[in-house]
């Protein structure tokens, strides 16, 4: 059974339509990928899944549990967390006390949290920032830290909105290092992604977005021959919806 | 090995000073400097309850001074109306602040958002203050007037000497400041100063945030009425214009602004500062026409905000740092005690 799945999400604001009827399922176990342009409607997506945006039509489903109208919190709790692509630190606190908030999610006391907590922070090499305050590191510790506290929480499905837009090619390697550990720990992943060559050697399978609308899914491999995704790739899409009378901003 | 070495001298030192604090009295005894002691205790516990909410938990309430009164009710009606000890009041108290608190709050946290919460505390100083001026049962603006009891902890009374007061105020400063501490390196702390920091992202890691904050108001507001329980019993009457007033909200707030919001230390140097500032000048200059300490109080709280928004407790900070210690370790003091 998937332990996701998007049934006809669609997600308007006002004329604009940022989500159009999309849908997919995640397995169990698997790394899947949701790619397209800027403005494709990944993030609107990813907040309507996580509870962030209610979706103006469609469900979501998760572990067989209706979420679409769950608050954030309770998604979380269920096992379902995410990160954000724009990074937000508990500015005022240290690395430490960002990655606990999440540990104190399933942990029974103080103490198990501390010990997740210190897990996942070696896991994201972060036990050098440990006690800095998160608020004055660099974007990409940052970055690390968003992961480290969404791993912290236990997830079954982690959800990571472009956790490697902005990082060098060394530290994007050590990212995706980083995401095969995490699922061969047991961890289902949707992972954003806005570079297409980032995300495929490691994804069982992709979905791309272009537009708000679903254009392809399937296994890497094929994605990449795929018509449609490299005319999106390529802007022909700008024509394509100039034809479609929608011009006036998908730009997200 | 030196830092290490005078870091246990400190602590020794402070030690040494908290077991020579409850010996005050014997060489204090009965005088205004006692009177000062006692209301710097009493300061430092309204404003730690308020720092749960307003400092820990970012979200600013200027109606404290209703859940003091409430307090200050509680067991100065149970005195005077019912002629019973003040301690079932002081519970009964505590409770109707909470409930007060949670009324109020709730649609604050829950449908409005930002400064709505601030404005919603604001108005009712005076909305409770015009009700008690008005209602009979909790006898209007006359106020209570305690009668002539038994003295001693039944009544938690006294008459002679303050004495009695002082440990009493060294009983509230150990709990509230031990129930702040205790909540500091636990759970609720965490999500807490996760929901300041951020709500959205607290709530993407499983915090309900509008239960954490409400949890925090009532807290607060128990807290802030136990301390009101305190006053009424220290000053032997109650009228809403002493406890009930904006004047007394912006007390809690200043107080704990100026030692440092969301630090444990914070309200006690801040009441220590501001609390002798304000008894002296009203000693020297009350024939001023009052408002004097005020006066000082807003200048000071100007210099603060301009110099170092941390307050007194930055202050320090900056001091330890440029004492030539690491700044690690003097930030990271509230993570250490996870238990």
């Amino acid at each position: 059974m998937a332990l996701l799945e998007v049934r006809d999400v669609t997600k308007k604001f006002g004329e604009l339509v940022a989500n159009d009827r999309v849908s997919f399922a995640v397995d169990a176990g698997a790394i899947v990928g949701l790619i397209g342009p800027n403005g494709a409607g990944k993030t609107t997506l990813f907040n309507c899944i996580s509870g962030l945006m209610k979706p103006s039509g469609g469900r979501i489903f998760f572990d067989g549990v209706d979420i679409t109208d769950l608050p954030p919190y309770r998604i979380a709790r269920m096992g379902a967390v995410r990160t954000f692509q724009v990074v937000r630190p508990l500015k005022d606190m240290t690395v430490l006390d960002n990655v606990l908030v999440g540990a104190f999610l399933h942990a029974a006391g103080g103490a198990q949290a501390r010990e997740t907590a210190e897990t996942c922070i070696r896991m994201c090499n972060l036990a050098d920032f440990a006690e800095k305050i998160s608020g004055d590191l660099p974007i990409g510790i940052k970055k690390r830290l968003e992961l480290a506290r969404a791993l912290a929480a236990q997830p079954k499905l982690l959800m990571l909105d472009e956790v490697m837009a902005g990082l060098t090619s060394t530290e994007v390697k050590g990212a995706l290092e980083l995401i095969r550990r995490i699922r061969e720990n047991g961890v289902t992943l949707l992972i954003v992604e806005h570079i297409m060559e980032a995300i495929m050697p490691i994804a069982d399978k992709v979905v791309v977005l272009d537009g708000g609308v679903k254009i392809a899914e399937g296994p890497p491999a094929q994605i990449i021959h795929d018509e449609r995704v490299i005319s999106a790739y390529l802007g022909a899409k700008f024509s394509r919806r100039l034809q479609a009378g929608r011009e006036g901003g998908t730009h997200g | 090995m030196n830092a290490l070495k005078r870091k246990d001298l400190f602590r020794l030192a402070l030690v040494a000073a908290a077991a020579l604090i409850p010996a005050v009295p014997a060489v204090a005894g009965n005088t205004f400097f006692m009177h000062v002691l006692i209301l710097i205790l009493l300061y430092a516990c309204m404003s730690q309850a308020w720092n749960i909410i307003g400092g820990y938990g970012g979200q600013v309430s200027f109606g404290h001074s209703v859940f003091f009164g409430i307090g200050a009710y509680g067991a100065g009606m149970a005195v005077v109306t019912y002629g019973m000890s003040p301690w079932p009041g002081v519970i009964a108290g505590m409770v109707a602040a909470a409930v007060v608190a949670v009324l109020i709050s709730y649609p604050c946290f829950k449908v409005l958002s930002g400064h709505y919460f601030a404005i919603a505390t604001f108005a009712i100083v005076e909305i409770f203050n015009r009700m008690f001026l008005v209602w009979y049962w909790v006898g209007g603006a006359l106020g209570l007037d305690y009668p002539v009891i038994e003295e001693g902890l039944k009544n938690m009374m006294w008459y002679d000497t303050k004495t009695g007061y002082y440990y009493c105020a060294l009983g509230l400063f150990v709990l509230v400041f031990g129930i702040v501490r205790f909540l500091e390196g636990h759970r609720f702390g965490y999500y807490l100063r996760a929901v300041r920091a951020g709500q959205e992202t607290a709530e993407s890691l499983g915090v309900n945030s509008t239960i954490v904050k409400l949890a925090a108001m009532a807290l607060s507001a128990a807290l802030a009425a136990l301390c009101g329980s305190f006053f009424v019993q220290y000053n032997l009457r109650v009228d809403p214009a002493m406890v009930m007033s904006l004047d007394m909200s912006i007390k809690f707030v200043l107080v704990t602004i100026l030692g440092g919001a969301g630090t444990l230390a914070g309200p006690l140097l801040g009441a220590a500062v501001l609390i002798p500032l304000q008894e002296y000048t009203r000693a020297l200059w009350g024939g001023l026409g009052g408002g004097v300490d005020l006066i000082v109080f807003g200048l000071l709280i100007i210099i603060i905000v301009i110099k170092q928004p941390a307050g007194i407790t930055g202050i320090a900070r900056d001091i330890a740092k440029l004492a030539g210690r690491r700044p690690a370790e003097a930030k990271g003091g509230a993570s250490r005690g996870t238990a």
